[in-house]
């Protein structure tokens, strides 16, 4: 789960990581009286799930009350599209208005699950203000890394040895092993997949902040963190996909034209690959789960069709313990509730998957059977074309 | 014949009264696996189904009946201490098929299992089954045939394709291990791997990747290196979006990295066949075995 910069900053206040004085607004005349309360200058910073902001124009500096009205204004209910949004851009709705520092140095600070380490890493870098990505490809050898113990965790000479690998001594030394410690503590409580402190910075008056912050949640973790869950921002999604969280379905938007229900991920993913390989394009990923029921189905099937997109639908089953003419009934069943105008590829295989084929075929409604993969793919990307 | 699980294997069920955990232990007695005892707190002393009796707990049930394998479908709240549980007992495999266990959890876990030197398969996998002698696991029995495929698998479902499509062709496995779809699994493509080098009843292996990790490309350099049999792979999400996470907690792309591409030429750098259709994986692994 995505969360916002300024819950990012709120999350790691609470565990000692120190970040610049300022205030969410949704107003513009709000921008006004916090930057009257900061003092001038101010930044106004685009609060959107994606980065990229400050190229777009999601980051401006207000040199006084009236200008941070003034400019609030016209951010608030903007579009803006950058390098991560895709081109629809995101709709701001908040802005974080924040006192602007006095900056002598950008560093890197960041925390995340390295996979093949099978352990948590703590990166740091003296290039800060970059994608941490760009560093690693263009120069590695300037991130340095500490892997964090599974049973111990980090150590204090592991956080000391980054800070000197920056460079900071004395005063900064200490702040920054507090503020890599409650880093550290931050991600451990939320269940975090990603905390990143990018740039964090080193003032001219000799203070150590995290100038911006991104948390991403563990969605596994988010059973024991009922609090988290009010951090969701709904309006940051796409309101299909809000709609099929809501019965536990895996659904993602894409740009194509043929939509596609399937069970399990991996097979999702492979239907999705064997309709592009036939020159169609999947209009979503939606998993139905392993185990498909008749009412995921028909939940599955309305989301899906909802896309105005969809020219035409590919469902692929592959029933093991799941019973394919339990299925079936489900599909026709949904078909008749939804009132589907668009061609139905079915493809069910496994447990009972002969039954499943004549009831499809003698419910009267217009089914496309197909036997394998490759054909359903098939018919379904000429049936999308064709529409 | 085959690995991890066999005719010897004696299973203990972790969460044997719970609703899948029940539903799969009658599942797993019908395909023939011995089922020898069941774990649940607080029910020790019941039998399941009147024929498998249950204990409290795991370090009972191995000192009892001599229980040598763990399947563990516990919620995933609890499914970590279920899995330290079967390892502080002496098991010496776990299969975990809960989805949805937390990634911190999982560090500690692996590295809890690792040091007592129990060998973990999953979480979030469908199991482990040799066919004809055992299943540990919930795939549907029925689509395997005893042969000389060892099938190795990130992916549920789509393993069962892959299978059904070797079955069809008359091509038998000789074991199949679902490694589990999240971003940290207990057994690696390698691990499973250097199982099938030395295991006398495997020929050649299918081997499904998805994208998200380094796993495959792990795997690469050990094929490379050190593996001496044909391999056909499958890589799932060659249409995936960057930054979204597709279904299993494991398969996302972060940062520009875990590409399909880079896994497919890092497979075929080290001879691996890899088939770009996933509906020809059967075909493919046919026509390698032909040459």
């Amino acid at each position: 789960m995505k969360i916002h910069e300024f819950q990012a900053k709120e999350l790691l206040r609470a565990h000692g990581v120190p970040t610049p004085r300022g205030a969410v607004v949704s107003q513009p005349e709000e921008a006004r009286r916090v930057a009257e309360e900061l003092g001038t200058p101010v930044v106004l910073k685009a609060q959107i799930h994606a980065g990229g902001r400050g190229k777009a124009g999601g980051i401006r500096l207000a040199r006084s009350p009236e200008e941070a009205e003034q400019l609030a204004s016209q951010m608030l209910g903007m579009k803006l599209v950058t390098a991560q949004t895709g081109p629809g851009g995101r709709i701001v709705r908040r802005l974080l208005v924040e006192e602007a520092l006095d900056i002598e140095r950008e560093l890197y600070a960041g925390l995340v699950l390295d996979r093949a380490a099978e352990r948590l890493v703590f990166m740091v870098s003296g290039e800060g203000g970059v994608e941490i990505e760009e560093v690693a490809t263009r120069s590695p050898e300037k991130i340095l890394k500490e892997h964090a113990d599974p049973a111990h965790g980090l150590a204090d000479f592991q956080l000391r040895r980054l800070a000197f690998g920056l460079g900071l001594r004395d005063e900064l030394m200490r702040q920054a092993l507090r503020l890599f410690r409650g880093l550290y503590q931050a991600y451990l409580a939320t269940d975090a997949s990603l905390a990143e402190i990018n740039p964090l910075v080193v003032t001219r008056d000799g203070r150590l902040l995290a100038l911006d912050a991104k948390i991403n949640l563990d969605d596994n973790g988010l059973f024991r963190h009922p609090e988290l869950l009010a951090l969701r921002d709904l309006e940051e999604e796409d309101p299909l996909e809000v709609e099929a969280s809501r019965y536990h379905l895996n659904y993602i938007r894409l740009d194509g034209n043929v939509g596609c229900m399937v069970n399990g991920a991996g097979l999702a993913m492979a239907t999705m690959d064997v309709i592009k390989l036939y020159g169609g394009s999947p209009a979503n990923f939606l998993d139905v789960g392993g185990g498909a029921s008749a009412e995921t189905v028909a939940n599955g099937f309305r989301i899906l069709l909802s896309d105005r997109n969809v020219r035409a639908v590919l469902i692929n089953i592959f029933g093991g313990i799941v019973r394919c003419d339990r299925v079936a009934q489900g599909v026709i069943e949904a078909s008749r509730r939804v009132g589907a105008k668009v061609p139905i590829v079915v493809r069910l295989q496994g447990t009972n998957a002969e039954e499943a084929a004549r009831l499809l075929e003698e419910s009267g409604l217009n089914f496309l059977v197909a036997s394998d993969l490759a054909e359903a793919a098939q018919k379904a990307v000429a049936a999308a074309s064709v529409a | 014949m085959g690995i991890l699980v066999d005719k010897n294997t004696r299973l203990v069920v972790q969460g044997i009264t719970g609703g899948e955990g029940s539903f799969h232990t009658r599942q797993m007695m019908e395909y023939g696996t011995n089922v020898v005892a069941g774990v649940t707190p607080g029910k020790g002393g019941q039998k399941f189904d009147g024929k498998v009796p249950i204990f409290d707990t795991v370090e009972q049930a191995v000192r009892e009946t001599g229980a040598n394998a763990s399947v563990v479908f516990v919620p995933p709240a609890f499914a970590p201490d279920a899995m330290m549980e079967a390892s502080e007992a002496g098991i010496p495999l776990v299969v975990c098929i809960t989805e949805g266990i937390p990634a911190l959890d999982m560090v500690k876990v692996k590295d809890y299992l690792a040091r007592r030197g129990t060998l973990l398969v999953g979480p979030n996998c469908p199991g482990v089954i040799t066919p004809g002698q055992c299943k540990v696991g919930i795939m549907p029995g029925f689509i395997h045939r005893p042969g000389p495929i060892g099938v190795v698998s990130r992916s549920g479902t789509l393993t069962y394709e892959a299978v059904y499509q070797l079955s069809q062709l008359g091509l038998g496995q000789s074991t199949c291990v679902g490694i589990g779809g999240d971003p940290i699994v207990g057994t690696t493509f390698v691990n499973v791997l250097e199982l099938f080098q030395v295991d006398p009843y495997t020929e050649a292996v299918v081997l499904i990747g998805e994208i998200g990790g380094t796993a495959e490309e792990e795997a690469a350099q050990y094929i490379r290196t050190s593996f001496s049999k044909p391999v056909v792979a499958f890589i799932a999400g060659q249409t995936a979006p960057p930054g979204r996470r597709m279904g299993h907690a494991g398969a996302i792309i972060a940062g520009g990295k875990g590409t399909a591409k880079e896994k497919i030429e890092a497979l075929e750098e080290a001879g691996v066949v890899v088939c770009p259709n996933p509906a020809e994986i059967g075909k493919t692994m046919r026509s390698v075995l032909r040459k």
